[in-house]
């Protein structure tokens, strides 16, 4: 018998941290972020790399599956790291989160339009189209991206190339308040 | 100035304080051999890579400056995975330069090719591939920076053979400048100041002291601070001579083979203060079984340790000695503002009661029996100079030094304790001797341990760097099969090596030293003293001990600290002692 398959895949599971990892642009250095994590026995459920506006910089975004004790060892664990300069755990609540999607899907002629219609309504993009099937993109947050797998699932889905999640956190809406320090 | 990259490196490490490299040379770091021929740095020849790591190791611990090995690529530098990862787990300072196949040439499988930064990236504190010679100076800066800085450990620089080649103009960098590396020194003064209300209001506080103490140069100031507060102080293995053994507050060692009193007063404390000790499992032994009503103060330079094990109390982060300055200022305000500790005279009777109770112990041998390995440390200890350095291997024979010594200084004990390394005593006292060469300095090794380095005994006659060995011999893994007697019913697999091979003896002597075999008691002392009279060549006295000695007191392996397993001659004065507690319902 098959492990039954979870139909639908929760990107945000309470156990998902997602850090955002500054760190500098040389080789090794996401080898030495990734084994860090990696030989504590946690996963990578997904990961983005890329420079920042200073190109000396990137900015390593990781998605890990852990409960919160080792989370925190993990980021002291991390911050060791000569060649990390800061490291923020974005809770789901206090982050903008994106990821893009690529999906190729079966739609010949007589479906097509349906799955056009979702394309639309998901405010996606249809990239390709072939005889058969069309290539949609897709940038949203994770969650969104899910159900955008699981409604498209019916008509056949041929290949899924997801990016990894990328974030920032939320920005204040009131202007900033100096607390005084006692002494 | 135009300098290849092999004059940058040596000249490098010259800049950095080098005086002395341990290493072996090979095909890669062939051209950074030739401008060391110039150089005053002082080169030593090991005969196996694995030793000059441990050299360094040991130099690094006895200097407190960092230890430099060089050894090539590929197999040489695999070699040197045992030492970085146990300089990684005790914190030395060390740097270590491995040669490199040339940079067209790394990732084909070249020969003697291998991924060394890869295989030491998780071993290390940091560590790079140069790719340019240009980078040369500014890498070993750093390199000696970061192992030296905060948190000490190994570092290792990885050369290809034709940057060594190429060209570069030198320059040496006035200061290391880390965007990503910045150690906090100075703990949070308001957490200083709960600390030391803390100390104060604590009726059973224990100093905790780990190997931080001597990183940090921290000795002097526990000294002050313990006897400010009168509270008596443990010494983690990483920590023996941090504190003086002859002092009127010193416990000795805790933790699975510690002295009774130091691992039950830690037990039933209600103030544990951590300084520069990480909670080690050794120490604990079961953690949800560890000094359950003990709040916790703890003070190290590595945030990660702080709630990694234990969760603190009160969290300092930063360097030792600052830190406990600082906690002595804050209780010496807080004593003049009238606050005052609470009459502690029952716990110190206590300690004091357990102290006499249960010392370590063993039975002397009856006439005609083996010798007792502590018999031998105890002679050992007698007769050595106040300051003299002991380095150990690790297993029973470690445990008995660490247990048996009186250490009075800093700095006098070598061991390896994070990982365990057997085999760690030879190389590491030859670098310790190398260190501090007007000291004397004193190996004691398993023979089993002896018998996985011994080759550099051939490094240390050969380099004039007399160090003495004593081999407690009792022809087994001794601690292996102490752990067979007891807890798999005597079935003793794999752990019998022989009485008879090697002959130690003319072992040491093919190596250039001299061998002294040691049966009776008798010729305990004897042997000593003329092994101490010994200073132009390395000694091996091959003392032949009892079999079966074991290790006492000991918590087992996942037994909770309050079952400390004494010494069977105490056993029925501890019960006595458990009862008398339960009964009074003290702690």
């Amino acid at each position: 018998m098959t492990e039954p398959k979870e139909a639908i895949r929760s990107s945000v599971k309470a156990d998902h941290h997602t850090l955002s990892v500054l760190v500098e642009n040389k080789f090794g250095v996401l080898a030495r972020v990734t084994s860090l994590i990696s030989r504590r026995g946690y996963n990578i459920f997904s990961l983005a790399v890329a420079p920042t506006d200073d190109p000396s910089l990137s900015r390593i975004t990781i998605v890990v599956d852990a409960d919160s004790t080792p989370m925190d060892q993990i980021v002291k664990q991390l911050m060791k790291l000569i060649n990390v300069l800061d490291i923020r755990e974005l809770a789901p609540e206090e982050a903008v989160t994106r990821e893009l999607l690529l999906i190729t899907v079966h739609a010949p002629s007589d479906k097509r339009a349906e799955v056009a219609e979702l394309v639309n309504i998901f405010d996606g993009k249809i990239v390709n189209v072939g005889f058969d099937q069309i290539t949609i993109s897709l940038a949203d947050p994770p969650d969104k991206l899910d159900d955008f797998e699981d409604l498209v699932r019916p008509f056949g889905i041929v290949e899924v190339q997801r990016t990894g999640q990328v974030a920032l956190p939320k920005l204040s809406r009131h202007p900033a308040v100096l607390h005084s320090v006692a002494g | 100035m135009e300098l290849t990259g092999a004059q940058a490196l040596i000249k490098s490490l010259e800049m950095a304080g080098t005086e002395v490299i341990f290493g072996l040379p090979g095909g890669c770091i062939l051209p950074a051999y030739d401008p060391l021929l110039e150089s005053p740095i002082r080169h030593i020849l090991v005969r196996h890579e694995q030793g000059a790591g441990h050299m360094a190791e040991g130099y690094a611990h006895v200097t407190g400056r960092p230890g430099v090995a060089m050894v090539t690529s590929g197999p040489a530098a695999t070699n040197m995975v045992t030492p970085l990862c146990d300089a990684y787990m005790d914190s030395i300072p060390m740097v270590c330069i491995t040669g490199q196949v040339s940079t067209g040439a790394i990732g084909t499988d070249a020969f003697q090719e291998c991924d060394t930064v890869g295989i030491t990236r998780s071993v290390t504190k940091h560590n790079e591939l140069v790719m340019r010679a240009q980078d040369l100076p500014r890498i070993i800066a750093e390199a000696f920076h970061i192992a030296t800085t905060g948190r000490p450990g190994p570092v290792l620089v990885d050369v290809p053979k034709d940057v060594l080649q190429s060209t570069m103009k030198w320059y040496w960098p006035e200061s290391v400048d880390l965007a990503g590396y910045r150690p906090h020194l100075h703990a949070d003064p308001v957490s200083i100041r709960r600390a030391a209300e803390m100390i104060l209001a604590a009726e059973r506080p224990i100093l905790y002291a780990g190997g931080g103490i001597l990183k940090a140069h921290a000795a002097q100031a526990l000294l002050e601070l313990a006897e400010l507060v009168d509270i008596h102080v443990v010494t983690t293995l990483m920590a023996r001579g941090a504190f003086p053994d002859d002092h009127r507050l010193a416990l000795g060692m805790p933790g699975m083979h510690g002295v009774y009193t130091a691992t039950t007063s830690m037990q039933n404390s209600d103030l544990l203060i951590n300084l520069g000790a990480r909670f080690d499992d050794r120490i604990t032994g079961k953690l949800s079984g560890f000094a359950q009503s003990a709040k916790i103060i703890h003070a190290d330079i590595d945030p990660a340790e702080h709630g990694k094990v234990r969760r603190p109390d009160v969290s300092l982060i930063g360097d030792a000695r600052l830190t406990i300055e600082e906690l002595i200022k804050a209780i010496r305000a807080l004593t003049s503002s009238g606050v005052k500790a609470p009459d502690r005279s029952v716990w110190k009777q206590t300690i004091s009661g357990w102290q006499e109770k249960f010392p370590l112990h063993y039975e002397p041998a009856a006439p005609g029996d083996a010798l007792k390995p502590q018999m031998v440390l105890e002679h050992l200890r007698d007769s050595a100079p106040d300051d003299c350095i002991l380095v150990s291997g690790v297993g029973q024979h470690q445990m008995w030094a660490s247990q048996y010594w009186k250490f009075r200084h800093p700095y006098t004990w070598v061991n390896s304790g994070g990982l365990g390394t057997m085999g760690f005593s030879v190389p590491a006292a030859i670098g310790a001797k190398v260190g501090m060469p007007d000291k004397m300095v004193w190996a004691v090794d398993g023979d089993g341990c002896f018998q996985m380095t011994n080759q550099e005994l051939t490094t240390a006659a050969i380099e004039r760097i007399p160090v003495k060995v004593a081999i407690l011999n009792n022809s087994y893994l001794g601690m292996v099969r102490q752990w067979q007697e007891m807890f798999y019913e005597e079935r003793y697999s794999e752990v019998y090596l022989s009485p008879e091979l090697p002959d130690f003896v003319k072992l040491a002597e093919a190596m250039g030293c001299v061998g002294i075999r040691v049966d009776s008691p008798e010729e305990v002392q004897p042997a000593i003293d003329k092994a101490n009279e010994i200073n132009d060549r390395p000694v091996v006295v091959d003392f032949r001990t009892d079999e079966s000695e074991k290790v006492f007191p000991m918590v087992p392996a996942g037994i909770g600290n309050d079952d400390v397993e004494v010494h069977e001659a105490q056993r029925e004065r501890l019960a006595a002692e458990k009862a008398k507690r339960i009964a009074n319902r003290a702690w």
